[in-house]
């Protein structure tokens, strides 16, 4: 899959090195590619929990950590470490299968999304047709993480926890589903990067106008369910479950999770970035003429991407939680119907061509 | 041939315990809920308490009359002043002391004070209870002022031991006026602020609105009185009700606050209320402090006549007794201090059943339960 697309770095260095090497340079480049997500994938999390702990800070009159580093940016790394030290304990009676799989299968699910996630043209692991679903397909691994770790912790807590963030979860997949189906209805494609070119004169936002703008509202407060965040944090409410599902975890166990529902949030934001503000496009065209396609492609996609993320913090810092009842109304009762009739409306609109496209 | 038929009555989920606290966030120290739940759904609620019991009413009992006061400021460390206040107006009545007017006032103020600054408190330890974790952080700024006040004048910002049978320990720091003057515009510029972060919020009105009823049959049962009961409609204010300090000896004009509903959100709007109400009251007194000494006349050693003496005030809590039984010796032979905590406590257990956990906590945090004051 990797070779389907030749414009893509990632591809081309597969097949560079297979040809210098044989098989051997095929699966060192494979080796190669896991690295640099790995790598992206430990940096970006260390940074969210950076960029969280300041915003948090600057929303709550603090200053945040200031002291490890300049601006204290090595401060997450400092804790990374400190948590690497530490030993691994939990709970006497565990289901210890399922206590150790947890978190495995939690970072498995958000790093494999990671893959396909377009950061610019040609930078992206696996451009697959089938994109954003697959997308959507892997994140719902993590739930069984999640559920395995509340029930193998072999504490009351923990499964409540679990237990919330397996309804939550699987309900608010749903509607996150159906807005992403409702902007796939005007790319035509289900592939990241065909997503993305098909908004290279008119973002979808607004292109889509008024069924785009309900999507992306549906998307946000899906996205935000889905990643466990307040006003949505239920699993872990820590009023009332202590840390939820992630009681019984200690040193890189919890970390993992603590990691993971950082990148969560980064592959949402990714992901709603793609589907509605056109990606790695740059606004205007206006980087189109320069130099240096792909890093230009980047900088705008992370611009993007820190937007939205920025958005998710700020309900996070400023909204109270919800309660189960409530989290589950608001969806079926609400965001799914709303969801549903917005499909047919830009059916419609797709069908008779009522779009906004310069 | 049987055929296997499924009622809706055949599924039946086990009902199963869970310890919250003594170590949780949601019960604000160490008070033990043996909870009977089904799935979330809270069918008992069984308190275990007991685990900070420090005997601080038997220790009274070894320590004489002026030692009290500094034991009633661990009970319900947030209103530590009012306590302070309770025991020397027990001690003053068994005495017949007539303290000087300075020392009414001062102590009114400084009760007031303690009252906004536990008020403060609960609100933003509320809003951490239903998942607002900012409140917490600007409760705490303007929280801090108050602190600064008090330890500018009496030395401590928690544990004030202020009153003294008879009088206040030290005179008014010179800056005292000013800083009151300074706080009380910036609370309530504050408070609207507060409402626009915490008390408009959709979530938190849904969260609030209808949650833990309390009657106002329930809340005269169950002996609740403060912000509790007064979000019943019980009009059970001290302060009116027998006045005492500056509010027996001066002519202030203050409102009770009550709401009817008896929710969650009344009693939250009751406190938000009584804020701004404690903040007239500073402001009727801080102008004008009289300047007639700030102790009366007493002995070194005080010995009560034989008898019993009973004084009730308003803590930011609600009505706190202090109830003296004296033989005539230097220390007491009895004392009972009848907290509001506890008897608030009681009102949970039937107003928390049928709820959902998270319900449960913001039923807690409404109710403003500070441990050490329900075990004493």
């Amino acid at each position: 899959m990797i070779l389907t697309n030749t414009t893509n770095y990632f591809g081309q260095l597969v097949n560079y090195l297979s040809e210098q090497m044989g098989i051997g340079g095929q699966i060192l480049a494979y080796v190669l590619v896991a690295a640099i997500y790995l790598s992206f994938f430990a940096v970006a999390g260390l940074l969210l929990v950076y960029v969280e702990r300041r915003v948090a800070a600057f929303f709550q009159l603090r200053l945040g950590p200031n002291r490890v580093g300049p601006h204290g940016l090595l401060q997450t790394i400092a804790d990374a470490l400190k948590l690497l030290s530490k030993e691994i304990f939990g709970t006497n009676r565990k289901d210890n299968l399922l206590y150790k799989t947890a978190y495995y299968l939690v970072i498995i699910a958000s790093l494999v999304s990671l893959s396909v996630i377009p950061f610019s043209r040609g930078i992206q692991a696996f451009d697959i047709n089938v994109g954003v679903f697959f997308i959507s397909a892997v994140s719902s691994v993590g739930v069984l993480g999640i559920l395995f770790g509340g029930w193998g912790s072999n504490n009351k807590y923990s499964l409540i926890g679990g237990m919330r963030s397996g309804l939550q979860m699987i309900s608010y997949e749903l509607s996150s589903g159906l807005a992403i189906i409702t902007m796939v209805l005007l790319a035509g494609t289900l592939q990241m990067s065909g997503i993305i070119e098909a908004q290279r004169d008119t973002w979808f936002i607004i292109k889509g106008h008024i069924p785009a703008l309900i999507a992306l509202f549906i998307f946000v407060v899906a996205g935000t369910a889905e990643s466990n965040r307040t006003p949505f944090d239920l699993p872990e409410g820590e009023a009332e479950l202590g840390a939820g599902y992630h009681s019984e975890y200690s040193g890189m166990g919890f970390a993992y999770f603590f990691l993971a529902e950082f990148i969560n949030m980064f592959i949402i934001s990714a992901v709603g970035v793609t589907l509605f503000f056109g990606g790695w496009l740059a606004p205007f065209h206006l980087t189109d003429s320069l130099p240096w396609q792909p890093l230009w492609g980047a900088f705008w996609f992370f611009m993007k991407v820190a937007v939205f993320i920025f958005f998710m913090m700020w309900f996070r810092w400023t909204f109270p939680r919800l309660r189960i009842d409530q989290l589950l109304t608001l969806e079926w009762k609400y965001l799914l119907p709303i969801g549903l009739v917005n499909i047919i409306l830009m059916a419609v609109l797709v069908y008779y061509n009522i779009l906004i496209s310069f | 041939m049987e055929t296997l038929t499924l009622n809706s009555s055949d599924l039946k989920s086990q009902e199963y315990f869970l310890n919250m606290g003594p170590q949780h966030p949601a019960t604000h120290g160490v008070l033990r809920l043996i909870l009977t739940l089904d799935g979330e759904v809270v069918k008992n609620i069984e308190p275990d308490l007991g685990y900070i019991h420090r005997s601080i009413e038997k220790q009274c009992e070894y320590e004489g009359y002026k030692q009290i006061i500094h034991l009633t400021d661990r009970m319900d460390y947030l209103s530590a002043h009012i306590n302070n206040e309770a025991v020397a107006l027990a001690i003053e009545q068994a005495l017949e002391i007539e303290v000087p007017e300075r020392v009414k006032v001062i102590r009114t103020i400084m009760g007031e004070l303690t009252r906004i600054a536990s008020h403060l408190l609960w609100w933003g330890v509320m809003g951490m209870d239903v998942g607002a974790l900012t409140t917490f952080m600007y409760a705490f700024r303007d929280r801090e002022m108050i602190n600064d006040i008090m330890e500018e004048t009496c030395g401590a910002r928690l544990t004030m031991s202020y009153s003294t049978p008879g009088g206040v320990m030290f005179d008014l720091h010179p800056n005292f006026q000013k800083r009151v003057k300074d706080f009380i515009p910036h609370l309530r510029r504050v408070i609207p602020q507060y409402d626009e972060l915490l008390t408009g919020n959709v979530i938190f009105q849904k969260r609030m609105k209808g949650v833990g009823i309390m009657s106002h049959e329930d809340a005269i049962s169950h002996g609740a009185s403060g912000p509790v009961a007064r979000g019943s409609g019980v009009s059970c204010d001290r302060r009116k009700k027998d006045p005492y300090s500056a509010f027996a000896s001066r002519d202030i004009q203050f409102n009770e606050i009550t709401f009817t509903e008896g929710d969650n959100l009344a009693r939250y709007n009751v406190r938000m209320k009584e804020m701004l109400e404690s903040l007239n009251i500073i402001e009727q007194l801080i102008d004008n402090i009289p300047d007639d000494g700030i102790q009366a006349k007493t002995k070194a050693l005080i010995k009560l006549p034989k008898g019993e003496y009973l004084q009730r005030v308003e803590t930011a809590r609600g009505d706190l007794g202090v109830y003296i039984v004296s033989d005539g010796k230097k220390n007491p032979y009895r004392v009972k201090f009848r907290s509001p905590g506890f008897s608030n406590l009681n009102a949970l257990i039937e107003i928390g059943k049928g709820h959902l956990i998270a319900d449960l906590v913001a039923i807690m945090s409404t109710l403003d339960f500070v441990v050490p004051d329900i075990d004493r």
